[in-house]
């Protein structure tokens, strides 16, 4: 799986410019699975129940005539990462920067940024230094518009990047063995998750539908969509969550190497019950190490699906990950595999939701 | 004029009759069909000509941002409320007209000679305001205004002249344009001053559209409530299912000048903005293609509105259901959501040619 | 019923937004009594439906109390539905949920938490609370005792992450009963206060709930033309989520909001607040559809119900919120129970509001004409002059 996460993050997908991890995951997904794209561009994978091959229709059977009747469920990963968008070429060749999405300052400086390019997964664009004016007062953090970036250009006509282009940040992947290290593990990591799951997922019940949506980082705005038009009866998001275990940190009971984490909550919503008690007790059959996921601040693609409709019983498996938003996002090995693991026995049996 | 008579109507967020009825009369020659939701929404369907399945929403919000009454105090001054995003600045010491009947009022300030060093420095807030119509109590006050009436700032429509040094960069083919465009006198004044143009403007660009039939059915909506949360534009998309959307707006230009070497957003007389992206969605890269490449190919002056700044309407409408591939154009213009807005009509004239020639093409981007 | 016993049944009951289980068990039972039709969806919201009074086949009087506008279609378009026929209906909708606090993490036996909703933290130290873990656990929010911090320190309220809960048991039996996740209740007492008045915690929107009951079973006394769903919401305080998905599941053609609004207090200025004992609050601004908000005064002036009037220039921060821009637009209007300190434990009404309120909504309900719903959209605006 480790070739697969480094495939994954290393294309180039900030939000808006999902296409390249699109084509990737695309030709990843294993026979059996239909795949088709939506009006915003999220990529949807079904798989009706029995996995005989899915020439099932959006609302194919979802009653059963035994004791194993399945569940229309909807998992999604958000396909698009964090990045900078030009706002401005000045006349001496700089670019001025916004952010897509929840870049923070503190990860920019000296960092490189890369623009889409020619490659099919979007690398090989034209790349550039992030810099910064003087900094008067070093006590505070400068805003964002004290940023800019140099692409080694003196001039607006010499400049390889127009008002309007993006840029992913620019480092390549990492294994250390058991962690591994790359930006866009948010959330390319919970791509990676369900493309293996897909792989290692025999026959089931339910009715499936892997999600792999768009626009997550400027505000879920992929997942509401694609929620909307499968009407799932149970919805999970796969993303990564913070951790409370480096120096110093904020507190926070998850931690990298204990697990994947089933979330309780977020900034965004609360876990329906029933959810994450099928996740717990599913781990814990399967003896599957979890941990509790409280997280403060931040949310997933799970919030926009909750309220889809008439509401949605939605929760979340996260992937304990440090550094996030920044170049180098950390993940362990055996919570991701944790992570498939888990999704695999829950899917593989019907579902019955309690409270 | 249709602009002229937008802009001077009073049509704060969740009190649009007044516009939608100048609205009414002039598109009701035009359209197919014609109707008004539950929220005030306008709704008007234009027929195609046949060619294409395609169903697109062009879509203008009615309403501006403004105040509203929130009570009257026993002195007869009227308290009030922001409606919508207002800089507070420009609120001290200004004229303002009050509802359906246009009441006149002053929004009071303290003279300056009584202030003390600490006031000096500070922005009043709104809540710390009041506007004053001549009322000796607080009976005599509500009956001239009574709670929930909208305010605006009493701004009449009025021509100024051309812009000095010919607008940014003196672009020969926006001189052109604006020399050949039909709104051009002689030696032409073209820069307009007025409120709410933000965006009547896009409303007498929808309405004008309506003159014309495109291949395929054009639902226009001119929407309630932008301004306070994109919120007539969501019903009327659910409504209508569209499987394109274009909005129309008008969009700040910030030509104020400043030491440091950065963007304007968007400048009078460069022409029709496009949005890439703006804070609250990502335009369809096909519409951007679309717009963009009809724009030089046809020699319409255009710019790029600077990345992520505002929100419109498509922000709104790109989420409903399962997603609407949507754009905005925008008519640049200074301090919008201020009491007095200036904009280019060459620029608003670019942005009437090439809504429509994008719109004649649009088709050929969304195939089957 | 009596409104103080309702009102304390519903208010001391536990429900934090996304587990309003408990609460929720109470209110299918209020709902109940005067109706069988009550439900739950999928989030939890608890839905009952009251369907319109039949209307004798054959005659073309309008069921409900009022005559019908003048120059409003003939009703004779509704006596020819039967009983089964479709009618407009309204949704009331008041949230059931409440703020709380969740464990976050346990520390040497100490317990941190988060907010569920938005507390002012500074009513957080030194309160009581109850931890619902394995078991239910009394407990205090403490933080470094005032002898212990610097004077700079002590002028600032304690920030979230300085507190703790202190259960006073020993690490590993807090270990092995409380976990990460498990909800905490601020241990709120009613008290009856002089004059009519009442305090307690999640008046906040219990008082909404009692309002809502109350109505529902004037309502079910009464002929009315429309279908009445009395829902009480889960999630409010956390985005109105229970709204906008109830909202989209009942597809009401108009919807009433309850909930509490500012009562004046010493410190809040005319404009912030409304009057205590001066009747429910009848709210004007974009959220609200001037027709409905007609039809509340038009009712209130005919039972002489005293009521206030609140301008809200934009988001009401209510359910009202969310079910107006539900499918193609539903048209709101918001009443507001006069409520003073809110979002402490010691919310403060006054009954007499809490009535007032039930019975204004009963009595609008019951004269909402059959067409009303049709006056609210112009189909054809081409036809004649537009609105």
């Amino acid at each position: 799986m480790k070739d697969l996460i480094r495939s994954l993050t290393e294309c180039f997908g900030p939000s808006g410019h999902e296409a390249a991890v699109r084509e990737l995951i695309r030709r990843e997904i294993p026979r059996g699975w239909e795949a088709r794209v939506d009006a915003l561009g999220s990529l949807l994978v079904h798989r009706a129940p029995g996995g005989t091959g899915g020439a099932g229709g959006r609302h194919g059977g979802t009653g059963g005539t035994g004791a194993a009747a399945g569940r229309r469920i909807m998992l999604a990963a958000h396909m698009d990462e964090i990045g900078v968008v030009v706002t401005h070429v000045d006349q001496k060749g700089f670019v001025r920067f916004g952010s897509v999405g929840g870049v923070m300052q503190l990860p920019l400086l000296g960092g490189r940024v890369q623009f889409a390019g020619p490659e099919p997964n979007g690398s090989g664009g034209p790349t550039g230094v992030i810099g910064l004016e003087k900094v008067d007062d070093a006590s505070r953090v400068p805003a964002m518009d004290k940023f800019y970036i140099d692409m080694g250009a003196s001039s607006p006509g010499d400049c390889p990047v127009n008002v309007g282009d993006v840029a992913c940040f620019h480092r390549s992947f990492e294994d250390l063995g058991n962690r591994l290290v790359a930006k866009a593990m948010d959330d390319r990591i919970g791509c990676a998750v369900l493309l293996q799951v897909m792989k290692e997922l025999d026959a089931s019940p339910n009715d499936l539908w892997l999600v792999f949506t768009v626009q997550e980082e400027v505000g879920l705005r992929g997942a509401g969509p694609s929620g909307f038009g499968i009407e799932p009866e149970i919805a999970l998001s796969v993303d990564v969550t913070l951790t409370g275990d480096t120096p110093e940190c904020a507190p926070m009971a998850v931690s990298l190497g204990a697990g994947p984490a089933v979330k309780i909550k977020d900034g965004g919503m609360l876990a329906h019950a029933g959810v994450k008690d099928w996740l717990f007790s599913t781990a814990q059959s399967a003896s599957i190490p979890c941990q509790r996921e409280v997280l403060v601040r931040g949310t997933t693609d799970a919030t926009a699906i909750q309220v889809s409709r008439a509401g949605v019983p939605a929760g979340c498996l996260s992937i304990p990950s440090r550094y996030t938003h920044s170049p180098s996002e950390m993940v362990d090995y055996g919570d991701v595999q944790g992570a498939v693991k888990l999704l695999v026995r829950a899917l593989s049996e019907p579902v019955e939701l309690h409270g | 004029m249709l602009l002229q008579r937008l802009s001077e109507a009073n049509g704060v967020s969740g009190r649009e009759e007044a516009v939608r009825a100048i609205l009414l009369e002039e598109i009701r020659g035009r359209v197919d069909s014609c109707r008004v939701d539950r929220m005030g929404n306008l709704i008007a369907l234009k027929k195609g000509s046949g060619g294409s399945a395609l169903r697109v929403l062009v879509a203008a919000h009615m309403d501006e941002v403004g105040l509203v009454i929130t009570g009257a105090e026993d002195s007869g001054v009227l308290r009030f409320a922001t409606v919508g995003g207002i800089d507070e600045r420009v609120l001290p010491a200004r004229m303002v007209w009050i509802g359906e009947r246009r009441v006149p009022g002053v929004i009071g300030m303290k003279p300056v000679h009584l202030l003390d060093k600490g006031e000096r420095d500070r922005v009043p807030e709104a809540r710390q305001l009041y506007i004053d119509v001549g009322a000796s109590g607080k009976a005599e006050a509500e009956k001239l205004a009574g709670k929930g009436e909208t305010v605006v700032f009493a701004t009449e429509y009025r021509t100024l002249g051309s812009p000095a040094g010919t607008g940014a960069g003196g672009d020969a083919a926006a001189g052109a344009a604006a020399a050949s465009g039909p709104g051009a006198a002689a030696g032409g004044a073209r820069i307009v001053q007025g409120k709410a143009f933000d965006d009547r403007a896009g409303c007498a660009l929808l309405a004008a559209l309506l003159t014309e039939r495109f291949p395929f059915d054009l639902v226009a909506a001119f929407t309630v409530q932008e301004e306070v949360g994109l919120r007539g534009a969501q019903v009327a998309a659910w409504a209508e299912k569209p499987d394109a959307a274009v909005v129309l707006e008008c969009t700040g230009a910030n030509e104020v000048p400043s030491r440091r070497d950065l963007s304007p957003s968007t400048r009078l007389g460069a022409g029709v903005s496009i949005t890439i992206r703006d804070a609250s969605f990502i335009a369809d890269p096909r519409l951007v293609q679309l717009f963009a490449s009809t724009a030089r190919e046809k020699n319409i002056p255009h710019q790029y509105k600077q990345p992520n700044i505002g929100g419109t309407d498509a922000g709104a409408i790109h989420r409903v259901r399962e997603g609407v591939p949507s754009i905005t154009l925008a008519v640049p213009a200074r301090y919008i959501h201020s009491p007095a807005a200036l904009m280019d009509l060459s620029d608003f004239e670019a942005a009437a040619v090439l809504v429509r020639e994008g719109l004649e093409r649009l088709p050929r981007a969304f195939p089957g | 019923m009596e409104t103080a016993a309702l009102l304390r049944e519903l208010a001391e009951a536990r429900g934090p937004a996304g587990y309003e289980g408990s609460v929720s068990s109470i209110v299918r039972a209020r709902f109940g009594a005067a109706t069988p039709d009550v439900r739950t969806d999928a989030l939890g919201n608890c839905i009952a439906r009251l369907p319109a009074s039949p209307i004798p086949m054959g005659t073309a009087s309008s069921a409900g109390g009022a005559a019908p506008a003048a120059g409003a279609p003939s009703p004779a378009a509704a006596a020819t539905v039967g009983p089964a026929g479709p009618r407009p209906s309204i949704m009331l909708a008041a949230h059931m949920d409440e703020i709380a606090l969740m464990v976050t993490q346990i520390e040497k036996g100490f317990i941190r938490f988060t907010q569920v909703g938005g507390f002012d933290p500074r009513v957080l130290f030194g309160q009581e609370v109850v931890v619902h873990a394995r078991r239910e656990l009394p407990g205090l929010v403490v933080s470094v005792p005032p002898h212990f911090t610097d004077a700079a320190e002590r002028e600032k309220p304690v920030p979230l992450e300085k507190l703790f809960i202190d259960t006073g048991l020993p690490p590993a039996e807090v270990e092995s009963v409380v976990r990460v996740g498990d909800l905490v209740t601020l241990r709120g007492r009613w008290a009856e206060l002089a004059g009519g008045y009442a305090a307690s915690k999640s008046l906040d929107d219990r008082a909404g709930v009692a309002a809502v009951v109350l109505c529902l079973q004037e309502v079910a006394r009464r002929s009315r033309a429309w279908d009445v769903f009395a829902v009480a919401t889960v999630q409010e305080e956390i985005g109105i989520r229970g709204a906008i998905t109830s909202a989209f599941g009942v597809a009401p053609d108009a919807a009433i909001a309850l909930d509490v609004t500012f009562g004046s207090q010493p410190g809040l200025g005319p404009q912030e607040s409304v009057k205590m004992d001066g009747g429910p609050s009848l709210c004007v601004g974009p959220n609200f559809h001037p027709r409905l908000f007609d039809r509340l005064v038009e009712a209130a002036r005919a039972i002489e119900c005293p009521h206030q009037v609140e301008a809200i220039p934009g988001a009401s921060g209510t359910d009202a919120w969310g079910i107006q821009v539900s499918r193609a637009g539903v048209p709101c209007a918001l009443l507001g129970i006069p409520v003073r300190y809110m979002h402490t434990p010691v919310e403060t009404i006054c009954l007499r509001d809490l009535e007032r309120t039930a019975r204004l909504l009963a009595e609008t309900i019951c004269r909402l004409p059959p067409d009303f719903s049709d006056t609210l959209e112009t189909r054809d605006a081409l036809a004649g002059k537009g609105r």
